[in-house]
């Protein structure tokens, strides 16, 4: 199974999931070593493929189950896989009453996507956070692990514009 | 050890990160080398400093000054001119917002100077990624001290003596919570100790700052505990949206293992503890004590039924003391000067201070530390310098989704636990959202019930159900379709919620819309009775119309239209088809003559 979907996707597959194994061996026996391995597999992967659930409930003696009730409870593990960047609007409180609903509009529109969905080009996913913590400077917007505050509709193509290059 | 003649800080929170305070850095060090000045001025970046809406900041010690809105442009000269020639740069430091005049230091601005400041102690005063500077300011002596000189009952005696209370939520009384988990299971048991990090309350960053800013605290406060009610092990819960945090928790803990602070036998006294992380994955939740155990278990974050509680049954079953990051960073500061010395702070039944990050239409927008029993006023207005824009003030939300709306009759209260539950709030966390006149308090209750609704783990019937039920009634009322009996029937669902929920996210998911119906009960009745939005908040009640006496005629706002909804003779007044329009607003910005106005 692990060959099959390797061949299908892109190249650098074989070390993915001979690190897969690594991880595993040093988690094995862990107590709750679970979700740090969805972590890590995530991080790896950019989200859970089946097969990866398959080998991790393999490994840590878990029902398959069990694993993907973990991966489905949690909206940080995703199922699909996710464009190059994640694109994450803060809906928390200070940024909803500071304008992060007209800031989601104008990134739908700019990218044609809803949230939850990622761009043709694979670039982009469009996701809702809930806080990061920036609130200071709401409303905030995640790129990767880049934080944009005090935004406003009118910025929010030409900071997409510099991840396209 | 080195001498400095000077430091430069440069506050490194997650606002000023965001605002750029690393290219200024990179300036700085750069300037210094250019300049020759590396071997006499320290250069350091620090956590949050609190005031994140003037970052970057940077502070220039042993004088204190204060310097906001720093680029990278502004590097030289402050180089040049302060630390080379002893002048301040004017034109980079705050300003009093009344007389326009700069100021100095910090300790003169109305932000700085009304607090207390224990939990945020070394916040924006030291490097967080070098332990040594932790331990200059008075760092791990109060682990010395209890490892050397106190007994854990002794230990836990003069927590219950400061009357600290949890700082996560509920307000349970710490000592009291530490003292049932040392007891349960006999001394000798199996037990944990468990950081409550996972900063759930959107709009909160009290608990990230204090990690990202101050890790040794939480280190030292847990070590403290685990010695108290006897664990040797414990666990940091944070949530996955701050990398930055657990970053600095884990540089933290290697080096609290490296110099002998954490690990077997610490300080030589034969106290063995240890610390790991785990991340949690976006689940809001997982807050509730029982969930965040669940989690750390590896399974979904379900709440279950309490009791047991954890103090008696928690991690794997075993006496678990969970609390808040900021109610351990008190902890050693309680010990070092006492419980009489904290419990003079406070009002009656609230000790200590309280963190309170303030965000929304607020002038000033940050962290701030002030004794229990400030008044909102003084927060909102002194603090937090007022409402931007001339706007007036309308509300202030506490307690995030579960807690309530304080309005202008709150405003005199002293905030402690008990007076902001009578106002029909609750503390929470400390998230205090400011809210000015423009802001629709309908469209507020139904925002955070889709919270709620979108976080609800599923488990409890009422609270699955009801709140989406609840949610399709708000949005029914913010889109101009709501009916006569709605509000008493969200009043009833609200109480079948309240009172079956397993877990407190249910047991208060109505919090804020029953608040804002009792507050605000007119703007729910315009809504579903005028299809009117008082604030002009919600879309699908706004009306553009065009006033005839002021329109020329021009026609831009036809030109502009995008579905065509108005029309007109050129030189005669226009007129919007409400029909048609889709409420974009586009002809009200670009009318020249301001003829056009939405209701
Ligand atoms: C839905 C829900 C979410 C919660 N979220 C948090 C949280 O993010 N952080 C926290 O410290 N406590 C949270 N709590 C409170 C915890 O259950 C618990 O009371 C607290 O961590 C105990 O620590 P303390 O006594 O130091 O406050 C939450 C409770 C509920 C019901
Ligand atoms: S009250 Fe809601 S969130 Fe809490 S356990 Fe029940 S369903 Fe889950
Ligand atoms: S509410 Fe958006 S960063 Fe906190």
């Amino acid at each position: 199974m692990t060959a099959s979907s390797c061949r299908a996707s892109a190249h650098g597959c074989d070390g993915k999931y001979r690190k897969l194994e690594e991880i595993l061996q040093e988690y094995k026996g862990v107590p709750g070593a679970l979700i740090p391995v969805l972590h890590q597999a995530q991080l790896l992967f950019g989200y859970l493929p089946h097969d990866v659930q398959v080998r991790i409930a393999e490994e840590l003696d878990l029902p398959l189950s069990e694993v993907y009730g973990v991966s489905s409870f949690y909206s940080f593990f995703s199922l699909k896989p996710r464009g190059k960047y994640t694109v994450s609007v803060c809906m928390g409180t200070a940024c909803y009453v500071k304008g992060a609903p007209a800031l989601l509009e104008k990134i739908r529109e700019t990218l044609q996507i809803e949230d939850g969905e990622t761009t043709e080009d694979g670039l982009f996913t469009l996701d809702t956070t809930r806080c990061v913590g920036a609130c200071g400077l709401a409303p905030v917007l995640t790129i990767g692990d880049d934080v944009y505050g005090r935004l406003t509709p009118e910025k929010v193509p030409e900071i997409l514009e510099r991840y396209r290059q | 050890m080195k001498l400095f003649r000077a430091h430069v800080l440069i506050c490194g929170g997650a606002g000023c990160i965001s605002s750029g305070c690393h290219a200024v850095k990179e300036e700085f060090i750069r300037e210094l080398q250019a300049k020759g000045l590396h071997d006499e001025i320290q250069l350091i970046e620090t956590g949050c400093v609190g005031s994140c809406d003037l970052g970057p900041i940077v502070i220039i010690y042993p004088e204190g000054v204060f310097y906001q809105h720093v680029t990278p442009e502004d590097v030289r000269e402050i180089v040049s001119e302060h630390l080379l020639k002893g002048r301040y740069v004017k034109r980079k430091m705050y300003r009093h917002p009344s007389s326009g005049e700069p100021v100095v230091t910090s300790r003169e601005m109305d932000f700085f100077r009304h607090q207390t400041r224990i939990a945020l102690r070394n916040l924006g005063l030291i490097d967080p990624e070098r332990i040594e500077e932790y331990i200059a300011r008075d760092g791990y002596f109060a682990l010395g001290k209890v490892l050397n000189e106190m007994t854990p009952e002794e230990v836990i005696r003069e927590i219950k003596d400061s009357g600290l209370r949890g700082r996560g939520g509920a307000g349970f009384p710490t000592g009291l919570k530490w003292e049932l988990t040392r007891e349960a299971g006999g001394a000798r048991g199996e037990k944990y100790v468990v950081c409550n990090a996972d900063e759930g309350d959107p709009g909160a960053f009290m608990d990230r700052s204090i990690l990202e800013g101050d890790p040794h605290s939480i280190i030292e406060a847990m070590a403290i505990a685990a010695y108290a009610i006897g664990a040797g092990q414990g666990y940091i819960y944070v949530r996955a949206e701050y990398p930055l945090a657990v970053a600095r928790m884990k540089q933290a803990i290697t080096k609290a293992r490296e110099y002998g602070l954490l690990g077997k036998n610490i300080m030589g006294t034969g106290f063995s503890f240890d610390l790991e992380i785990r991340v949690g994955a976006g689940a809001f939740v997982c807050g509730e004590e029982t969930a965040l155990i669940a989690s750390i278990e590896g399974k979904r974050g379900e709440p279950r039924m309490k009791p047991p509680f954890p103090a008696t049954a928690g991690l794997w079953g075993k006496p678990t003391l969970i609390n808040n990051v900021e109610t351990y960073a008190n902890i050693p500061v309680v010990i070092l000067k006492g419980a009489q010395w904290f419990s003079r702070i406070g009002t009656e039944k609230s000790k200590g201070t309280k963190v309170f990050a303030i965000a929304g239409n607020i002038n000033n927008t940050g962290l701030v530390e002030v004794p229990m029993g400030t008044t909102l006023r003084k927060i909102i207005f002194d603090l937090g310098g007022g409402i931007p824009n001339g706007k007036r003030f309308k509300a202030a939300q506490t307690g995030g989704p579960s807690g309530g709306c304080l309005t202008e009759k709150d405003l005199d209260t002293p905030v402690d636990y008990e007076s902001l539950k009578a106002a029909g709030s609750m503390m929470g966390s400390g998230g205090l959202i400011v809210m000015d006149e423009d802001t629709c308090m309908v469209d507020v209750a139904r925002f955070f019930l889709e919270f709620t609704q979108d976080e609800s783990c599923g488990k409890c019937v009422p609270c699955r159900i009801g709140t989406k039920h609840m949610l399709e009634i708000l949005t029914r009322i913010t889109e101009g379709k709501g009916e006569e009996g709605d509000l008493e029937t969200l009043e009833e669902l609200a109480e079948v919620i309240t009172s079956s929920s397993l877990c407190g996210l249910g047991q208060s998911a109505s919090n804020p819309v029953l608040s804002t119906l009792r507050n605000f009960r007119d703007e729910y009745e315009a809504h579903i009775r005028e299809k009117r939005c008082p604030a002009g908040v919600c879309t699908a009640l706004k009306r553009y119309e065009i006033i005839s006496d002021l329109c020329k005629g021009c026609g831009l706002c036809a030109r502009v239209c995008p579905v065509q909804a108005i029309s007109g003779v050129l030189k005669e007044p226009y007129l919007i088809d409400q029909e048609t329009c889709s409420k974009c607003g586009l002809c009200l910005s670009k009318c020249p003559f301001k003829a056009i106005v939405m209701k």
